[in-house]
């Protein structure tokens, strides 16, 4: 009677929880098709006014844009950054390998605001101004750890056998990994790529000091907007983000489930 | 073995592009501000190079800056806290639920680390505004004969910031509680546990490490952040990140700005090492693969 009760009050606390996460995200949603002038209840029908209206604002287009180039630039520095670091840590040993893993790694745990002050006066006593590539090295170095993360356990899963093989064939190393590692690794690498897209398309805590008018990306954008209260507009971008930021993962999971099946 | 030996550049050849950016993007910016931070403000704007703790005790001379650096552990403890109530049961389910979709359900809980931080901040307006949805239902159904005010105040911020951060805390643990042996398990009950028992024998300690490692990086990321205070805190809810951003984008009060922020890192970087010293700072990145 016991595990009965106890287990269902469980399975009541986390229904509760998953409601507490969803809730908000799910009323944006809602709300970004009130036809009202004020984003808020009551819901007074059913309209895509804000959106319509969302599709003609040039300013926000042109953050769409460069939220997209950014965070696929990064992506792809970032683990063509990574993916030697991975093959370094996981098939070498030398001296000082796990500090300099603790390193890489520590980006995560240094605040975000430090990063974007830091990074911001340095520039600014190296007279560099702020531009599109200082947003692009920021946002590497905040994925970084990440995807190397991904990368790195994902490697340590591929056993070595293969490219000793490959390597007593007689290919040479960049061989090896060009015909053996680097298809085996695919799946992390795309997660990787995927991750640090979608970390790099959300950023704002550390993007707010490194973006210009000229280079805002859509978190900033919507930072900007927040000024003169909730519009029904923001909700209707802010939608518009979580469809795409979410269903991204969502279709890459499908998709890996699907080459996992087909191999 | 003596492939290694005969290749011992190799490793660092690989190395060197992350490195040389984490080097060059992190840790000489850092020990920059920390070198800015003791720099004069002059009155016409420029900043001098000196070598004085203006800022440290400009920071310190008065109960207004500290109080908010308290403010800002108090906060962050509260939301450990929050985080460890609120995510140790769904991670337990988690590890413990047999039904097919353990997979979506733990993706779903995930989702929201993919969703843009300033939208799910901003979310809460919907919810807890003069017109959001808790104020509309209560006064529709006549419970309220006017809106309560449950914006821009403490418990605000706090909502904010446990949306943002307990899907780290959950994932720290379940991380934790599926390495328990389950033989472990299977001996405490079979030697005449009661489930609660083997619960609070077994299981309960050996997730602790989950749970320490959750409640580090949720302090850590919670004490750095100046998103929910700023939206949905009032005056008086302010954090030591929203006095970094206000010296360094609104004032342009860049030595100041420096020292809080070398103030708060000294407070994050004590927190982490203690950690590190005395567990290892290695659970916290396993749970993120």
């Amino acid at each position: 009677m016991f595990k009965i009760t106890g287990w269902s009050l469980i399975r009541l606390y986390t229904t509760l929880v998953y409601i507490f996460m969803f809730a908000p995200i799910a009323v944006v949603v809602i709300l970004s098709f009130n036809p009202q002038q004020f984003g808020s209840f009551p819901m007074d029908g059913f309209s895509l006014r804000w959106y319509a209206k969302l599709a003609g604002n040039a300013d926000i287009l042109e953050a769409f844009g460069n939220s997209l180039v950014l965070g696929g630039l990064t992506a792809i520095c970032t683990t063509a950054v990574a993916i030697p670091a991975a093959m370094a840590f996981v098939r070498y040993d030398f001296p000082g390998k796990n500090s300099l893993n603790t390193l890489l790694l520590a980006p995560i745990m240094v605040p975000e605001v430090i990063l974007g002050v830091a990074l911001l006066l340095f520039m600014r006593w190296l007279q560099q101004p702020k531009s599109f590539a200082m947003l692009l090295i920021g946002h590497v170095v905040i994925t970084l750890p990440y995807v190397l993360l991904v990368v790195q356990a994902r490697l340590v899963g591929i056993r070595t056998d293969y490219e000793e093989a490959a390597k007593s064939l007689g290919a040479n190393p960049l061989q090896t990994f060009r015909e053996i590692t680097f298809p085996l690794l695919m799946p992390a690498i795309l997660a990787g790529m995927l991750f640090s897209f979608t970390i790099s398309f959300d950023d704002i805590t550390a993007t707010l000091f490194w973006a210009t008018a000229g280079n805002q990306t859509v978190p900033v954008k919507i930072f900007g907007m927040l000024r003169n209260s909730i519009s029904p507009e923001i909700n209707a971008l802010g939608a518009v983000m979580i469809v795409l930021t979410v269903s991204t993962p969502l279709l890459a999971g499908y998709l890996a489930r699907r080459f996992a099946r087909g191999s | 073995m003596n492939e290694n030996q005969h290749s011992s550049w190799r490793p660092w050849a690989l190395l060197a592009p992350s490195l040389g950016a984490v080097f060059l993007l992190l840790v000489v910016p850092v020990c920059f501000i920390v070198v800015y931070s003791f720099w004069l403000r002059a009155p016409s704007g420029a900043d001098i190079v000196a070598f004085q703790f203006g800022n440290y005790s400009k920071f310190f001379q008065d109960f207004f800056y500290p109080s908010i650096l308290l403010r800002t552990i108090r906060v962050s403890l509260e939301c450990v806290f929050l985080c460890l109530v609120m995510g140790y049961i769904p991670a337990y389910f988690f590890y413990r639920s047999k039904t097919r979709f353990k997979s979506l359900l733990m993706l779903l809980i995930m989702l929201p680390f993919w969703i843009s931080f300033i939208i799910r901040t901003l979310s809460w307006i919907n919810i807890l505004g003069d017109t959001g949805l808790i104020n509309y239902l209560l006064v529709s159904a006549g419970i309220l004969g006017e809106p309560l005010g449950m914006l821009y105040n403490e418990g605000a911020v706090l909502m904010g910031l446990i949306q943002y951060l307990l899907p780290f805390m959950i994932l720290n643990i379940y991380v934790s509680l599926e390495g328990i042996d389950q033989s472990l398990l299977e001996a405490a009950r079979s030697m005449g546990c009661t489930e609660w028992q083997a619960f609070r024998e077994v299981t309960l300690p050996l997730s602790l490490p989950g749970v320490s490692a959750g409640s580090l990086l949720v302090f850590v990321l919670s004490a750095g952040t100046y998103l929910p205070p700023m939206i949905l805190g009032g005056p008086g809810n302010e954090m030591i990140a929203n006095l970094i951003f206000k010296r360094v984008i609104g004032t342009l009060d860049w030595p100041f700005g420096s020292a809080i922020s070398v103030i708060l890192l000294l407070l994050v970087g004590t927190i982490v090492w203690t950690y590190n010293r005395y567990l290892g700072i290695n659970q916290v990145f396993k749970a993120m693969q």
